[in-house]
């Protein structure tokens, strides 16, 4: 076991009016995160010290802010881990408007999802109102529902970081959550669209920035952007994909026809 | 004069974890008003921790399951003190709820025929948790949440609720602040849902958050609502117990279920020697017949690591009491034996327990496919709650329901792994249910500003004395007393001056200091979940005392067995008309015949 040792943390301070970086030092514990940190502190030295928490395990995804300058959650980052012959740098998010010390607004991420088109499911496969699905069929979205919602990788994206576009975007988390209703073995919805246009999935040029800052580490990029993009592509710009369509419908409404003629003989 | 805004509802639902979704969508789908108030940000409740997975008897994986073992088995893990009624509504109406949560969405583990996989857990006898890999909570929440917020439910994040308020006998509304500025807010509704979870920031150890204060069971109580079982808290068996700053962490009970053993410091599988007699008959006598029963082999009996969470939890407190723990105060729990039996066997359980991976190796620099796990007991759950009507849960308080873990009944002395997210469901639905058909029925009361103002007053008294007592000091100092009086092991003793020690707390809680404002502000917050956490303590310790026996979850070293007399009993606590709590013995109401012969075959 190791002795007692302290180690100091920057604590940004402050509200939508401005703020700084607060020096406290605590003592440092084994198996400490940065989060036992944050509360020695507010417990001892700053009640009103203002950060979210909830579950302190990883599950939750409600402690985000930036540690010495990277994305994340303060539960799950040791101390360890750190350089303690300097200060800790702990700040909030960049990507959300700041309502006090560690906390932003994060309703926007709350508004974005409600207008993303529910989840729509075939007529069920067996007479008791069941479906059946192959374990190999869910694999790839049981990554995407891993996510816990931290909105770090929000916070990394630099469209929404550095460009605001929070009106056009809705960044990587909710890509995620696209794909994993369009790969849904059940659901029926068409968003391809939308994801074109509304959830505006061009901005995305695949730096991968929020991959690697995922707690969860889901692979943001490669299985769920680029795949949607790649669905995107087919829909609006493959020109074989175009004629064929044409010429799919074209075939369908002759064989209805037909079948409609059958009918009326 | 306090000002604050208004908000109306023919239903408001207080609470955001799976009862409070899952009553909100029911009660909107009815066709009435919605709102909701969370504590935290949506999608954060506690229900989000949940690992194990949903008990439902779907028999998609055992077809000899059904509604009946799924009755006896939560009957006999709650030692016959459970609410009869509710125990069957629970067993009947749970594997629907499941399959509901397909319709919308949630992607639960399939069987090799593409139906919901199964498997098993502690106390119930056949594979019947729904689940997903050990994150089943945050699919179950995700999918309430993804499918309420398309249902028109008005949803008011990071708020508390300081005070219910009533119109007479019944409830009028819920008088509360923001989180975010400290702002007052009133919301005035036809009827209220408390699905505020549980207690665990009662205890020092602990698996729950910051905000399991028990706040729904002190409004009830404080609102005239009676409170029954108190007594029984459930300590998970298995908590992390290193490093410091993780102790309490749960560590799922999936563990055992996929074949994980607790063994001491002399490497002894302790718990083939403590296999309760009315459980012999369900418990392999051997390993080799424990390790079939994990890989489904449907003739073999479970393995005693099983057996029901109050007796695993009392045996590892006496391995460690006697001497025989692991270093840091623990014992062993072994996933990583299983590579003597199974091919991948790293690949395996990396599949079957990812994030019990994940938090051991990030957490605890501890590879669970390795090497085993240190566990030691940890503050889970509460039995007790509001006394509700079994089949409405309303409460005593016309117009005030309650579903969840601050209801009670369904679990009796000791809740099956698994039960609670199944509980959260079939309960959470008829809460919403019953509350729309209350709001329908009934039209809005009137709110008493004598009330608003007296809650007004208490909630920025705080701010009067800005050198009064650290409100984090009276938080610590009753965790410390609860975990060490009111804890695993009881006596009469140590409870009696848990209670005095409690009025001590009261007073210190009266003159607490905050500095800061009214922005943000988590000294005060603490400082205001006080009277909660000191209400629920009180009855806690007042139950605890009146229950003169050990049975499920209470055990009292002076008090060793189970007695007769309070086989057909539940404690009840109320508030008297001078302000104290008062606690009686009630009797269960009468289990009908159909369900005693159900039991008797279940034998």
């Amino acid at each position: 076991m190791s002795e007692t040792r302290t180690a100091v943390f920057k604590v940004w301070r402050g509200d939508v009016n401005g703020g700084e970086f607060r020096d406290y030092t605590t003592e440092v514990a084994e198996g400490m995160v940065v989060l036992d940190a944050v509360h020695d502190i507010q417990r001892t030295q700053a009640n009103d010290l203002a950060c979210r928490w909830n579950c302190k395990a990883g599950k939750c995804g409600s402690c985000s802010a930036e540690v010495n300058g990277m994305p994340k959650l303060m539960c799950m980052t040791r101390l360890s881990e750190l350089p303690l012959d300097q200060p800790v740098r702990i700040e909030p998010m960049k990507a959300f408007p700041i309502i006090k010390d560690l906390i932003t607004d994060v309703s926007w991420n709350f508004r974005v999802k409600k207008k993303i088109k529910p989840f729509k499911p075939r007529p069920p496969d067996a007479p008791d109102g069941t479906w059946r699905m192959k374990q190999g069929d869910i694999d790839r979205i049981e990554e995407f529902r891993k996510c816990i919602e931290c909105f770090l990788c929000q916070d990394v994206c630099h469209v929404l970081r550095d460009h605001r576009k929070h009106d056009e975007f809705i960044g990587p988390r909710f890509l995620v959550h696209v794909a994993a209703l369009e790969m849904h073995p059940l659901d029926t919805e068409n968003r391809i669209d939308e994801l074109r246009r509304a959830q505006g999935i061009g901005y995305c040029n695949i730096t991968k920035c929020c991959t690697k800052v995922c707690p969860e580490s889901i692979h943001i990029t490669d299985n769920a952007i680029i795949p949607l993009k790649e669905r995107v592509v087919d829909q609006f710009f493959d020109p074989f994909g175009w004629i064929w369509r044409g010429l799919k419908r074209r075939l369908d409404r002759a064989a209805a026809a037909t079948r409609t003629a059958g009918r009326k003989r | 004069m306090a000002e604050y805004e208004t908000f109306t509802y023919d239903v408001l639902v207080i609470g955001s974890g799976g009862a409070g979704l899952r009553a909100a969508i029911e009660a909107s789908a009815a066709g009435v008003s919605v709102g909701m108030v969370c504590k935290c940000l949506l999608g954060k409740a506690h229900t989000v921790m949940a690992e194990g997975g949903i008990a439902a008897a779907l028999a998609n994986v055992d077809d000899r399951d059904n509604w009946q073992v799924h009755f006896a088995d939560t009957m006999r893990g709650g030692q016959y003190v459970n609410n009869w009624r509710m125990a069957e509504l629970h067993a009947k109406e749970a594997p629907e709820r499941v399959r509901e949560l397909e319709a919308w969405g949630a992607v639960f583990d399939r069987t090799n025929d593409g139906r919901i996989l199964q498997r098993n857990f502690g106390g119930h006898k056949y594979p019947r948790l729904a689940h997903v890999g050990d994150r089943t909570g945050l699919e179950m929440i995700r999918t309430l949440q993804d499918h309420g917020v398309h249902r028109g439910i008005e949803v008011h994040m990071e708020i508390c609720v300081l005070a219910l308020l009533k119109d007479g006998a019944r409830i009028a509304g819920a008088f509360g602040y923001d989180r975010e500025r400290g702002r007052f807010k009133l919301f005035r509704a036809k009827a209220i849902v408390l699905a505020t979870g549980g207690i665990g920031k009662a205890y020092k150890i602990t698996s729950n958050s910051w905000d399991c204060t028990g706040d729904g069971h002190a409004l009830a109580y404080h609102a005239g609502a009676e409170l029954i079982d108190m007594e029984f808290i459930q300590f998970h068996p298995t908590g992390m117990v290193w490093p410091p700053s993780v102790r309490g962490m749960l560590v799922t009970e999936g563990v055992r279920g996929e074949g994980g053993i607790l063994t001491n410091k002399n490497a002894k599988r302790f718990m083939f020697d403590s296999i309760p007699e009315n459980y012999r008959s369900q418990t392999a006598d051997n390993p080799e017949e424990g390790w079939r029963y994990c890989t489904g082999d449907k003739n073999a009996r479970r393995p005693p690591e099983l057996l029901t969470r109050d007796h695993v939890a009392r045996c590892i407190v006496r391995e460690i009491k006697e001497g025989r723990g692991t270093p840091h105060g623990g014992v062993y729990l072994d996933i990583s034996w299983i590579k003597e039996k199974i091919p991948n066997a790293e690949e395996h359980i990396k599949r079957k327990l990812p994030s019990m991976y994940h938090q051991f190796k990030a957490l605890g620099d501890v590879d669970i496919t390795k090497e085993p796990m240190e566990v030691g007991p940890t503050t889970h759950y509460i039995m007790g709650g509001v006394h509700v009507d079994p089949d409405t849960q309303m409460s005593r308080v016309p117009g005030l329901f309650a579903a969840g873990e601050c209801a009670a009944g369904i679990n009796g002395a000791n809740r099956l792994g698994g039960n609670s997210l199944s509980d959260l469901l079939v309960f959470g639905k008829r809460a919403g249910e019953f509350a729309a058909r209350y709001a329908r029925d009934n039209s809005l009361g009137e709110c008493d500003n004598g009330q608003i103002e007296i809650a007004v007053a208490d909630a920025l008294k705080p701010f009067e004395h800005d050198t009064g007592e650290n409100p984090y000091s009276v938080q610590r100092d009753l965790q410390e007393l609860m975990q060490h009086n009111v804890g695993i092991v009881r006596n009469e003793a140590e409870m009696q001056t848990a209670v005095q020690e409690i009025q001590k707390l009261w007073e210190r809680a009266r003159h607490v200091g905050v500095i800061g404002n009214r922005d943000f502000n988590p000294g005060w917050h603490t400082a205001l979940d006080l009277k909660s956490v000191l209400t629920i303590s009180e009855a806690i310790a007042r139950a605890a005392i009146e229950r003169k026996e050990s049975r499920g979850a209470q055990f009292r070293d002076d008090m060793p067995e189970k007695v007769e007399r309070f086989s057909k009993v539940n404690t009840l606590i109320a508030k008297a008309d001078d302000g104290s709590m008062q606690v009686r013995l009630e009797p269960l109401p009468e289990m009908p015949d159909y369900l005693k012969r159900v039991i008797d075959e279940m034998r």
